[in-house]
């Protein structure tokens, strides 16, 4: 690997790491506006004009508050669930291809941290392991309301998997490839995915609903049962992180819908365009289509009531994977027909 | 650092984390440590140019094998206090047990090592990549494919049929 190649990487993996975590911050901010909105209030505005410096007030005052660790709890496994939450969340990021090859400098940048041929598989990965963070961290706070958190959650999130990668499934047997490169390339122009799998999209938003622990599925942590839930006894920047990396993969999961359903950085159109305008432009559509999916979350959350465990299973395992093999089946038959295999 | 050294530390982690697995007392560090040793596996797999593998393999043990023994060991709340006290056939029966065992395995490898220096020859095959794997999968292999498929429906019913037959004692 060149200098010159290590160096851009470096560059696009930094921006990456700021755009998140900038992003994530200000999710923060705007789901309180967006709460206020909908409750008929007018949401933070204290902290600078209209509140926009709520953010790093909150992550001010999460620093300056005591690092405490329980005397019960396993102390490494204590600090660990926090870190491996945020890292599984922050890793998924780095597959999403943000748009077309942007030309600087006379050199072709890629604006996606690393193009790999099983890049779906690879955030299907991260989030199956995501669950960690949340099981290491609520069983070693030594506190059963912890535990409980831990453990609905990590059921929860591997009823929903199954639903998830039957989905993903479809989508790949529409495109033909595991990169998530090539899918977005499939679905050129205005030829979304939505418009051939409606019902793969709308179990597959369903289950990121599930996947990122949000309302009306954050049953793990139920502050109605079970006080905080899986970060009971956390504090400080731990509390902070494990906060901070449910609206972190809040942002990667919105941008993996727009990849997989909604065309990624195509746009209707787009072929009037080329070079730089085109990757900026691609840009502009990525992140318009992720920032809906971030609101379509809020406006999920503060408008449907949290369901009941068994609900929640009877719905993961006796809906939504039967609907989803059927439709997998279907679309396996029209492909079958379309490529003429029974005639 | 060349290939080979990346090979050796990562060899030497693998079978650390593996051994630790062993020795560690307490059952939920066994499994997290478990856990560890597949992803350092999957580091393997990618390595030798297996990333199909290597993703599947993380999915499926590390994801979710792994997180329904978590789950099991976290609801029993297993102390070194309550570990049963063994007695001493028992433990040199389990010795003599994985004696056998490793003696198989260390004759397994002898005849893996010439396929190892094979394989390493064509390091640039591309059968771990996935378009070759479903190729080889469907083509070759699909006889064994196709039946482990039945064995999976096999033991889902089983589970099912077990779990059903304990509703009908208590109602």
């Amino acid at each position: 690997m060149e200098i010159s190649e290590l160096i851009e990487k470096l560059a696009l993996i930094v921006a990456l790491f700021g755009v998140t975590l900038g992003i994530a911050a200000y999710a923060t901010y705007f789901e309180r506006k967006v709460a206020a909105w909908f409750q008929d209030r007018i949401g933070p505005d204290r902290a600078g004009p209209f509140g926009i410096l709520q953010p790093l007030a909150d992550g001010g005052k999460l620093f300056f508050k005591e690092d405490f660790i329980p005397a019960a709890a396993e102390k490494w496994l204590f600090i660990m669930g926090p870190g491996i939450a945020m890292f599984t969340a922050l890793m998924t990021g780095s597959v999403i291809p943000w748009s077309t090859d942007l030309v600087l400098f006379g050199q072709t940048v890629a604006l996606q941290v690393a193009d790999i041929n099983i890049g779906i598989l690879f955030i299907m990965g991260f989030l199956s392991i995501g669950v960690y963070g949340i099981m290491i961290g609520g069983w070693a706070s030594n506190n059963k309301f912890s535990l409980y958190g831990a453990i609905r959650a990590s059921s929860q999130m591997i009823s929903y998997e199954l639903a998830m990668g039957i989905c993903v499934i479809t989508i790949v047997m529409m495109s033909g490839s595991l990169s998530l490169r090539d899918i977005v390339n499939a679905q050129h122009g205005m030829n979304w995915n939505v418009f051939y799998q409606p019902l793969a999209f709308v179990i597959f938003f369903i289950c990121s609903l599930a996947e990122t622990n949000r309302a009306p599925f954050d049953l793990a942590e139920c502050e109605s049962e079970l006080i905080g839930g899986y970060h009971t006894e956390y504090g400080s920047m731990k509390m902070g992180f494990y906060l901070f990396a449910e609206y972190v993969s809040l942002f990667t999961s919105s941008a993996v819908i727009s990849v997989l359903f909604f065309g990624g950085f195509n746009f209707p159109g787009m072929d009037n365009f080329d070079g730089n305008t085109l990757a900026i432009l691609g840009i502009v559509a990525m992140f318009t289509k992720t920032f809906f999916f971030i609101f379509v979350f809020f406006w999920i959350r503060w408008t449907i009531p949290r369901f009941r465990f068994d609900q929640l299973m009877h719905l993961g395992w006796k809906s939504l994977i039967p609907i989803s093999i059927i439709n997998m089946l279907i679309t396996g038959l029209v492909i079958a027909f379309n490529e003429g295999w029974f005639k | 650092m060349s290939l080979e050294t990346i090979t050796t530390i990562l060899g030497g982690l693998t079978i650390g984390a593996a051994l630790m697995v062993v020795i560690s007392r307490h059952p939920v560090r066994s499994v997290l440590y478990l856990v560890l040793t597949f992803f350092l596996i999957s580091s393997n797999y990618i390595l030798m140019n297996a990333q199909f593998l290597a993703v599947v393999n993380i999915i499926v043990y590390a994801g979710a094998i792994m997180v329904l023994f978590l789950f099991v060991l976290m609801l029993l709340n297993l102390d070194k206090d309550s570990e049963p006290k063994t007695h001493i056939l028992v433990k040199i029966a389990s010795v003599v047990a994985g004696g056998i065992l490793f003696t198989v395995l260390i004759a397994a490898l002898k005849d893996g090592i010439a396929l190892g220096e094979a394989a390493a020859a064509s390091a640039q095959n591309n059968e771990g990549l996935v378009q070759n794997l479903g190729q080889l999968l469907f083509s070759k292999y699909v006889l064994p494919f196709e039946v482990s498929s039945v064995l999976f429906i096999a033991s889902m019913v089983g589970a099912v049929l077990l779990a059903k037959r304990e509703k009908q004692v208590i109602d």
